[in-house]
């Protein structure tokens, strides 16, 4: 429990980056994400899991912008974003990546992730020399490794590739958060091994939320695990309060 | 030097398109009469199609109303030459504000719909606009239209009806076009677009304000469309409602279609292939629509992306560095 509290402790004192406060999305009769109070520090590692349907993907499109809220209000660095457009919250720093891959096919892997890193470095009219683009196109596929396939067609690549190059190009925004919404769905045992080392490592940058049903992964990577059922938070805490969470495994688990 | 080369698309495609503006500079002195007045109204409607290219071909802006636009252009000179007595570059430029200001405003209500909706609120845009010529007929002439008076028809003192004066103002306006043209696609507003074209909600979540984009590559489209719309009103010295009508919101698609969407060469080459197909089988039978028609079946059976689409597939890497 020491070790726990210590967590706690210091989870306290990192500022908060993201923050919602009675987040609500209807469809029709249905409440896809009721009332949800979500607070996310900065540095942390978070998986949020949850049943098929539990809302997680709705959640997450609500903090992304994609969808609006019914209520409630979604903070950002301090700042209210509610009724910020989706673009406009990743020039803040929120960057998505898509649970279900969404490249552009036609364009080198290269291509895809200086579109990501362009807008970043574009001021008012200027943007970045092609060179430049280049070089931080080429330093982010490196480190998802696909700096070998950096000319090929992104719709080319093999499906585990297309995954990492997603992720190179959420990279490429250099976001301060970085939704992953089920990044390992579909790869190798191989795979989700270097998977798990590469989001370590981006999170040395960034804070990571993360939706994930491979609880190998989600044990491995996260800080902090919130439990989503019927739209609301059932539980959060640390892997091993989640882990022995009666309600989480009666809901979830299947235990 | 190193930036013009990139502007142009790397050496390849400059050697291509500043040769092809060269052999037309050329090949004035040697066609004969007829091809050479042809030419000109080739090269202007050509400005038309790039400009349809760049909405369409790379931003994937299926308008159904760039009449409206080329009309605004030709109206616009054309009026201002007639009754506010501008001659020369003034008459051209107050056509060019126009489509420019009527891109503006169409094009920021037509792009809150997409899809099939922005297709049929183009048309009723064009619709309208090709109403109002019929409206305000006691200046316009409607569909009999007006002549723009020779005195008019000048520009730093060279006189427009001259043939030889109209082909040099008609390749300078094509490859001021078809620069920029290759500059847009080169550049990294070029990239935004067709990323928007390939997929327009991960272009959104890269960060990018996917209207703000479409709506500045319908303006620069809609500016090439009345520059050449202003230039065709002057050059030619006529202005009438046809130029406003549906049909002249079909052909630069036909044309883009035809030489290949997205390509920056594509619509010069439609809309010379287009004119000569409807020139040549014209003057052998009268059934020549079902010729051209026949023609556009082939097309799409054979070259789906257009004549230079499908070749610069066929070429892979290489087809890229020529055609961009």
């Amino acid at each position: 429990m020491a070790a726990l509290d210590a967590q706690a402790t210091a989870d306290a004192k990192a500022p908060v980056l993201l923050r919602t406060q009675g987040l609500t999305r209807r469809f029709g009769g249905l409440t896809a994400v009721d009332s949800v109070d979500f607070a996310l520090p900065e540095g942390e590692i978070r998986a949020l899991i949850g049943p098929n349907g539990a809302g997680k993907t709705t959640f997450v499109s609500l903090l992304s912008g994609r969808i609006r809220p019914s209520a409630g209000r979604v903070e950002f660095d301090g700042r209210d974003v509610t009724q910020l457009k989706a673009h406009a919250r990743v020039a803040r720093g929120i960057a998505y990546t898509f649970q279900i891959t969404s490249i552009f096919k036609a364009m080198s892997a290269r291509e895809n992730v200086m579109l990501a890193a362009q807008r970043r470095l574009t001021q008012g009219l200027l943007g970045p020399s092609e060179e430049r683009l280049r070089a931080e196109a080429d330093a982010a596929l490196a480190r998802v490794g696909l700096g070998s396939r950096a000319d090929e067609p992104a719709g080319a690549l093999s499906y585990g590739h297309q995954r990492l190059l997603e992720v190179a190009m959420g990279l490429g925004l250099a976001p301060r958060l970085l939704i992953l919404d089920e990044p390992t769905q579909g790869l190798s045992d191989e795979e989700i091994a270097a998977f798990i080392d590469l989001v370590r490592d981006i999170a040395r940058q960034s804070t990571v939320l993360l939706i994930e049903h491979n609880m190998q992964v989600v044990m491995g990577l996260a800080d902090r695990i919130t439990v989503l059922d019927r739209g609301a938070i059932l539980a959060e805490g640390p892997p091993d309060a989640i882990r022995a969470d009666e309600a989480v495994q009666r809901a979830y688990l299947g235990g | 030097m190193s930036g013009v080369l990139a502007l142009l698309g790397g050496p390849r495609s400059a050697a291509l398109h500043l040769g092809l503006i060269a052999v037309l500079a050329v090949l004035q002195f040697v066609l004969a009469e007829y091809h050479h007045i042809a030419m000109s109204r080739i090269l202007v409607l050509a400005c038309f199609a790039i400009g349809f290219n760049i909405a369409f071909g790379y931003t994937g802006l299926l308008s159904l109303g760039h009449a409206l636009f080329f009309g605004a252009g030709m109206y616009g000179a054309g009026l201002a030459a007639q009754f506010l007595a501008v001659a020369g570059p003034g008459a051209f430029l107050i056509g060019l504000a126009a489509a420019i200001a009527t891109t503006l405003i169409a094009g920021a209500i037509a792009l809150r719909t997409a899809g099939v909706s922005f297709m049929i609120v183009t048309l009723m845009f064009a619709q309208a606009g090709y109403l109002t010529v019929y409206y305000f007929g006691a200046y316009t002439r409607g569909d009999e239209g007006f002549v723009v008076d020779a005195t008019m028809r000048t520009l730093f003192g060279l006189a427009l009806n001259d043939a030889t004066v109209r082909y040099w103002i008609a390749l300078a306006l094509f490859a001021v076009c078809l620069v920029g043209a290759l500059a847009v696609a080169r550049s990294g507003l070029g990239r935004v677009l067709v990323a928007i074209r390939e997929n327009e909600e991960r272009a959104r979540m890269l960060g990018y304000d996917v209207y703000r984009y479409k709506l500045t590559a319908l303006v620069i489209s809609g500016a090439m469309a009345g520059a050449a719309g202003a230039a065709y009103g002057l050059l030619f010295g006529y202005v009438g409602a046809s130029f406003a009508s549906i049909q002249y919101s079909i052909l630069p698609l036909l044309w883009v279609l035809m030489g290949g969407a997205g390509v920056v060469l594509g619509p010069f080459l439609g809309t010379l292939a287009m004119f000569y197909l409807i020139d040549l089988t014209s003057g052998v039978t009268t059934a020549y629509l079902l010729v051209v028609g026949l023609a556009l079946i082939a097309l799409i059976l054979f070259f789906p992306k257009g004549i230079l689409g499908t070749l610069r597939e066929k070429l892979g890497a290489r087809g890229a560095s020529w055609l961009p």
